[in-house]
This record gives structure tokens, sequence and C-alpha cells, in this order.
């Protein structure tokens, strides 16, 4: 995004004589014929859905609206999400700036496979993700006997829908930080080493500022991607009403009861989230575009 | 560097060799009667067939949407443009019950369609729609960057020397575009074939019919079968890999032919 902001901007210095402009874009008539087919496409795909949330949600007033988002076991489903996205996003902010840092920053061999590993979750289904858990920590699972014995429950219950989560946001603030990172070099940290400060130091006052939209940017769509989960989450979760039912979970379980006003209404929360990323998305990218840089084009 | 091979480890390899070990336990035996057990061999043939399909749908409507939203001026683009990343950021859930709800036979498209004789929802066509909603801004957001990196005055140059104006487009800005075309292609592919929460509700789930893969694994795993689940899961893994390796291969290739990504 940010090639777009540099040329316009670089455009009229650079061809300073710019034949007409109809020999370098199409007729007046396909242009526009073009444009309507994104739009039509865009409206039908995209802007539909949303809509519909919308006004599934609204169907009938404001009373059930509000009532749907106020019954226990929907307040217990919020809390669980918020609860599992305040642990796995930082987990994965805290990982992905290491693993950033030591990537960037140091040379050594087997670079490529590592970012290839981090990537990993990106490629695998989301119900797949759920499942290799389940494999280590559900009864019949590697570890299974010995939680057993030991009365610990990681599958159907929060500690594995944390770590579900966990894998499934797991490459985002490493992927964007990395390509950044790379770009951005080591020579202001090594001016700041010569001059005596510490590498601590150095984190904090050089390489911190330096990638701080870049980071934020992608923490924004780990969390929205941490809280919205659901194949993953739904694998391990045991749907356990009031106690192991996410948002996302909660919206099938409504949708299954065929209460579909609750249903879309508990769904409009993340579709109001994930508008809320979008637009600090947009703003980040057209303020600071230079900052995030290209990054990660895979989400 | 220690400590991020050891999270890695832990989160990100550790479950997966499990699976790999569960997997061989029943051994490559298993493995093939489970995928040749008819149900999950339509199943997979419905998610990776709908899949390719819905990612030449996605491609071919995300090319144009990157064309138009990096070579013209109109009211509204940057709206547009941020909207083309509604996918990434609407959880899957949500998206699902909004597509089932108005591709039913009683929703505002259902109804129109089924008018004219075409049902989607509990169909495999409702799958694809669902897939193309998925697909659409990696088709879009691969492409996009490229359109805006191509060089204008090879275009100027073109159309001086006497081409037309689809002449040139044929000749001279296409060609460069094809492997981001292709890349976008492969990551719409592989989203779709792995997508689960946007299609589930929309699909119907009938076996035989409109049931997809990561569907029959859930299904195995409600049963207990582990071995059957993480079977079907390895089958997916392989095709996923290999996707993975196309679309490493088709940057290389990309690399040397045209010295960019």
């Amino acid at each position: 995004m940010s090639d777009r902001v540099v040329n316009a901007g670089l455009q009229p210095s650079v061809t300073p004589v710019r034949p007409p402009a109809s020999v370098v874009t199409e007729q007046r008539g396909v242009r526009w014929l073009l444009i309507a087919i994104a739009i039509v496409f865009l409206a039908l795909f995209l802007l539909l859905p949303l809509l519909t949330v919308i006004v599934e949600a609204f169907s009938k007033g404001l009373g059930a609206y509000a009532a749907a988002l106020t019954e226990p076991d929907a307040v217990a489903a919020l809390r669980l999400t918020l609860t599992v996205a305040a642990i796995a996003v930082p987990f994965n902010l805290v990982f992905g700036v290491v693993a950033a840092w030591a990537i960037a920053k140091f040379e050594f061999r087997g670079k490529n496979l590592l970012i290839t590993l981090i990537d990993l979750p990106f490629s695998v289904s989301p119900v797949v993700s759920g499942l290799i858990y389940v494999l280590v920590f559900g009864t019949q699972g590697l570890l299974g006997p010995w939680l057993i014995d030991h009365n610990i429950q990681i599958i159907f219950a929060v500690p594995g829908i944390v770590l579900a989560t966990i894998f499934v946001t797991f490459p985002f603030v490493a992927r964007q930080l990395i390509p950044l990172m790379q770009e951005q070099g080591t020579l202001e940290e090594e001016a700041a080493l010569t001059l005596g400060a510490s590498g601590w130091h150095a984190f904090w006052t050089v390489t911190l500022p330096n990638i701080r939209w870049g980071l934020f940017y992608s923490v924004l769509l780990c969390n929205a991607r941490a809280m919205g989960e659901f194949g993953a989450v739904s694998v391990v979760s045991g749907h356990i009403r009031g106690l192991t039912n996410t948002i996302p979970l909660h919206v099938e379980i409504l949708y299954n009861e065929y209460n579909f006003v609750a249903s879309f209404a508990v769904a409009s929360l993340l579709a109001g989230l994930a508008l809320v990323t979008l637009v600090i998305k947009s703003v980040l990218e057209w303020r600071y575009s230079a900052d995030i840089a290209a990054g990660a084009r895979r989400h | 560097m220690g400590y991020t091979l050891m999270i890695l480890g832990l989160v990100v390899l550790l479950p997966l060799a499990a699976l790999v070990l569960r997997a061989s336990g029943t051994g490559l035996g298993g493995i093939w009667s489970v995928a040749t057990d008819p149900r999950v061999g339509s199943a997979l043939r419905i998610s990776f067939g709908t899949s390719f399909l819905a990612a030449l749908v996605s491609t071919t409507f995300g090319s144009v949407v990157a064309w138009v939203l990096s070579r013209y001026d109109f009211p509204g683009r940057r709206l547009v443009d941020a909207a083309v990343d509604l996918p990434f950021a609407l959880p899957t859930a949500v998206a699902g019950i909004a597509l089932a709800s108005l591709y039913a036979p009683n929703g505002l498209i259902g109804s129109m369609l089924s008018r004219i004789g075409i049902e989607v929802a509990y169909t495999p066509v409702g799958i694809l729609i669902a897939m193309i909603f998925i697909g659409l801004p990696f088709a879009v957001r691969t492409v996009q960057p490229l359109i805006l990196e191509l060089d204008r005055e090879i275009e100027e140059a073109s159309a001086t020397l006497g081409a037309s104006r689809w002449h040139t487009i044929s000749r001279i800005v296409l060609p460069p575009l094809i492997p981001a075309v292709l890349t976008g292609f492969a990551l719409a592919f592989a989203r779709g074939v792995g997508e689960y929460g946007s299609i589930i509700f929309i699909a119907g789930n009938l076996p035989y019919v409109s049931e997809i893969a990561p569907l029959l694994i859930v299904i195995k795993l409600s049963e207990f079968d582990y071995a059957g689940a993480a079977a079907i899961a390895s089958i997916m893994l392989v095709i996923s890999f290999a996707t993975l390796l196309l679309i490493n291969l088709i940057q290389a290739w990309s690399r040397r032919r045209f010295g960019h990504v």
C-alpha cells in the first residue's frame, strides 16, 4: 500500500511530459464497466453479508437485542473470549518481537526454514489446528493418561482454547515484523551500542520506536483473529455453556437452536470488532504506510 | 534465539508431530483405507474441487478489483479498498450465519435465486459462495502491489509504437502479473480447502453431497475416532504442503523471470 502513496506523489515529476491520458488507460466506457463490476461484486459478496448481520440482529427491536447480549451465557462467553485474547495476544506479541529480532538482526543458517515453520499455522486448516492439540492433550492423546493421573484438564477446558488460539494467531506479529526489521537493518542499533547503550537499552530506545506502528498493526490483526477464531476453538472447547463457550461458539449454538435474533445480536459484537479493526487498520495504512511496509500479505 | 526455537517447538512442532505420530501409528495402509472410504473420498473431492472453482472465481474477480483499485480514481475508492479486507477481519462463524441467512430459500438473495430455480443454501453452490468470500482478499492483495509497481512508461512506449490498448494489456501488462495471480490463486485455494466456520452453516452438510473434509474431521473426533481424524488431517496437510511448495516455486520462477515477486 505504501507504493501507491509514493507513486501518486512522484508521478508528475517522473513523467513531466505526459501523453494524452487515453494512451495509458482504457476507454472511458471500459473503465466504468470494470469499476461497476468490481463494486457490484464486492457489494454482493462483502457488504450484503455485513448488513445482514446488523439487520437480523435488530429485527425484533432494541429490547430483544439487549436481552440477547445481557443473558448470562452470552456474558460468560464474552468474558471467556476476552480472557483468551488477553492471554494469547500478549504471548504472541512477545514471541513475535523476539523471533523477528532474532531473525532480522542476526545471521544464522536455516533462517528460511525457521520463517517457514513460523508461517506454518497460516496454512493449516483451523480444524486441524484444534485436532493436533486434542491428539496431544486429549484423553487418548500422547499426554492424556499422564494428565488424567494428575487431574489436569486441558482439552474441553480453557487451557485448550488458549493453546488453540495461540496456534492460529502465532505468525501474525512475527510475520509483520520480520520484513520491517530486516529493512531497517542493524545500523542504528550498532550506533547505540557503540555509544555505550546496553542491548536492552538499545532495544527500548531504538528498535521498539522504529517498529511501533508495525507492531500495533500486527497486534490489532492478531487480536481480531484471536477473538473471532471458530474452527480450532470449536474442536477443543467441548461447547460447555457458560464454561467453555467463546463468543463465536455461542453464535453457533444460538443459530443451531433457531434463535436467530440472539445469534445475530451476539454476532454483531464480532462484526463490530471487525469493523473497528478495519477502520484502525486503514487509518494506520494511510498515515504510517512506510512504517508498516508491505509486510505480511498473507493473513 | 533459544527462546524462539523453544516456543516454536512447543506451540507448533510438538503438536504437529503428534499428528504425524498418530497417523503413522495406523500405518500407510490405515491411511489408505480411510482415504478410500467413500464418504471421506467424496468429502475430500468436494473440499478440493469446490475450492479450486472458488479460487478461479476469486482470482478472476479479484484481479479486476485489484486493477480498478490501483489504476482508476473514483469516489469511495479508499472505502472499497478497505472493505476488501473484510473477510480477513470478520470471524468465520459470523460470515457463515450471514451467508446462510442471505442465501437460504427465504433469504434476500436465496428467494430471488430460487424463483429462477437455483438453490444455493444446503448445496455445493453454497460451499462455493462461502469459499469465494473467504478467498477474495488473497486474490486482490497479492496482485494489487504488483499492478502498482508496473512501469507505466513501458505502456506508453507500447502505445507510442502503435499498439492498441488491448494489445498493450495482453502483451505488456498481463505477463508480469501472472505469477502474482497464480500465487493469489494458490493462497485462496489453500484457504478454501481448510475453511470450516463460514461453510458449515450454508452447506447443509449432507454426506456425499455437501459435506467438507474439515467437518468430517470434527465428526470423527466427536465419535472419538482419533485415528480416522488424524488420517484425514494428514491427507489434507500433505496436499496443503504441496500447494505451499508450489507457491514457493512460482515465486522463485517469477524472481528469475521478472526480477521481483
